[in-house]
């Protein structure tokens, strides 16, 4: 009887390349990693576990891993000043080409921007966010740090290949809606393990630009998943493997379909990233901050959609708007076509390129009692400083919006 | 006897240690001072080592940070039993040799009742009667008993499923 090759998943099928083996969803396997990504706050550990632990003085190969200084950059206390003067000498000592030091942007932006991963790939990141690199269909995927260690010192590791989410979506975004609306309803839909250990795909986004893609991958650890991989049809100059693509009749653990024509911007309110609503039915809650940046929302695309927004108007009395452009480039890009002027006339404080204030450690963190609407990923109790402040998540538009009104607003009402 | 220590659905990295607090911000000696710190002052200064962590589904969802996981391991946290974890929470379980179970026993067990845990079985044992565990494939329970997949590599020089498997 000759064996019937059953269509697969994307993450079956960058699995099965990565394995050598024809893997299925359920199956364990040992993968070459193409890519590592490591940044400030981990790295020292891993340096620690590699010397200390796996007695590994130079990793075999070090133009895979690439080291990012982001989440406390430029730093902030003498400790984390300490730790990246580790990081730094240790990437030296390592001949380690691929180094983006404070300023540079955050890791997983310029991890696409800089083309360090590629469709079809196996990365690990040390950080739960490394979903995001399924924007350009690269199986991707948060690690731990002794975990992140054996993968430099061996350079593969196990994995369970993930059964798979299918999120069909219809139609295109309305006007001031934003990729990062539609991962929100997704997480209100599903709740914040509904993906747990599987991957999720999302079917007809092919007309969606890179930024968005982006957005839609890396929130998908928001709800669990080992991998969120976005088909990579309509990416422009990025080459893509023969083998990689949708194939019809692939098994999806379930199937879940999303008319954009009738989604309006959504929030997440505290403490969960899957207490969703419309925007519009927070319209009474009073801010003190709004933060524009991160992975999920600091790119050029974000920033001008905010801008657009913004534009001769003001930033409400007693409210800060920070905006953290996600990467030097964005920066430079939002200099240039004049975002940043728009955004600094209605009156937004701009921070250096990085993680800012999102996991609570410098540059806006927030006290007792305050509101923060944020465009990061996570509202968990103490996240981005005191366990008595709180965070609303939502759109780069629905910030800007907030922002002017002082109290949080759907853009379409501004 | 091992204390159980219960909490709820969807308990984050965040909680199980801010990452104000991380090795990084503070001292690697001191993480055992961290665990729930802020969630749950009193964890930190009564866990024993052998007691035991009962918690509902997603436990340990958020950042990928492995010193929340490290920390639970660092005071001796026997098992941790919940519904379903987090994928990052569960690998990095691995890797360090922290024992979870997928078993819901928040309706059956009470937060700081006396249990014996049984890792043979794998079972709870509790006021006379018998909780099982889910029993772990096989790689994982040789993985357990070297003290995670680190260990594991250092006595073996490879990963448990490697067989012929091409580098």
């Amino acid at each position: 009887m000759s064996e019937v090759r059953s269509p697969q998943t994307l993450s079956e099928q960058i699995l099965s390349h990565a394995s050598g083996k024809r893997a299925m969803a359920g199956d364990l396997v040992i993968v070459r990693v193409d890519r590592c990504m490591s940044h400030d706050s981990l790295t020292p550990e891993v340096i620690d576990v590699l010397r200390e632990t796996l007695k590994v003085e130079h990793i075999p190969d070090p133009d895979r891993l690439a080291v990012f200084i982001d989440h406390v950059a430029p730093a902030a206390t003498v400790a984390t000043a300490n730790a990246q003067v580790k990081i730094r000498r240790w990437v030296e000592e390592q001949g380690i080409r691929l180094f983006h030091d404070a300023g540079v942007g955050v890791c997983h932006q310029v991890m696409i921007e800089e083309g360090l991963v590629a469709p079809g790939q196996v990365v690990f990141g040390l950080d739960s966010h490394s979903t995001a690199y399924g924007a350009v269909c690269a199986f991707g995927t948060g690690v731990g740090s002794r975990d992140m260690a054996l993968t430099l010192a061996t350079g593969y590791n196990w994995l369970r290949v993930p059964e798979t989410i299918r999120v069909l979506v219809r139609g295109r975004f309305r006007p001031w809606v934003n990729p990062k609306d539609l991962s929100l309803y997704l997480c209100g839909l599903l709740g914040i393990d509904g993906a747990t250990y599987q991957a999720v795909e999302f079917h007809g986004v092919e007309w969606l630009d890179l930024d968005g893609r982006e957005t839609l991958a890396s929130m998908t650890t928001e709800l669990g998943a080992k991998a969120g991989l976005i088909p990579p049809v309509g990416l422009e100059g990025w080459e893509v493997p023969e083998w990689l693509g949708v194939q019809e009749g692939a098994r999806y653990a379930r199937t879940v379909e999303v008319n954009l024509e009738a989604l309006p911007s959504q929030v997440a309110a505290p403490f969960s990233v899957e207490n969703v609503a419309p925007a519009a039915d927070f319209a009474n809650v009073r801010v003190n901050q709004v933060f524009i940046g991160t992975c999920t929302n600091g790119r050029l695309s974000d920033l001008r959609s905010a801008a657009r927004l913004l534009k001769g108007r003001q930033v409400a009395r007693g409210v800060r708007l920070l905006v953290i452009p996600a990467s030097h480039r964005v920066l430079q890009a939002a200099v240039a076509d004049g975002t940043l002027a728009t955004l600094l006339e209605a009156g937004a404080t701009i921070g250096t390129p990085g993680c800012g204030p999102c996991i609570g450690r410098h540059m806006g963190v927030i006290g007792e009692g305050e509101v923060c609407f944020s465009t990061a990923n996570r509202n968990f109790r103490g996240r981005m400083g005191s366990p008595e402040g709180l965070v609303y998540l939502g759109s780069p538009e629905t910030a800007a919006a907030t922002a002017v009104r002082g109290v949080i607003t759907d853009p379409t009402m501004l | 006897m091992a204390r159980v220590w219960m909490f709820g659905e969807n308990v984050d990295t965040d909680q199980i240690l801010p990452g104000r607090y991380a090795p990084y911000m503070t001292s690697e000696a001191e993480l055992g001072k961290y665990p729930f710190i802020e969630a749950r002052p009193e964890f930190a200064q009564q866990v024993r080592p052998g007691d035991i962590i009962v918690a509902g589904k997603n436990f340990g969802c958020g950042s990928s940070r492995e010193y929340a996981p490290r920390a639970l391991y660092v005071v001796g946290i026997a098992a941790v039993i919940a519904p379903s974890f987090a994928r990052i929470f569960y690998r990095n379980g691995i890797t360090l040799g922290l024992r979870l179970f997928e078993a819901d026993l928040t309706g059956v067990l009470r937060d700081g009742q006396e249990v014996v845990l049984d890792l043979d079985a794998p079972a709870i044992h509790a006021e006379g009667r018998t909780y099982p565990l889910p029993q772990p494939p096989a790689w994982l329970r040789e993985v357990w008993a070297e003290g995670g997949l680190i260990a594991y590599y250092l006595r073996h020089g490879r990963l448990p499923l490697e067989e012929g498997v091409p580098r």
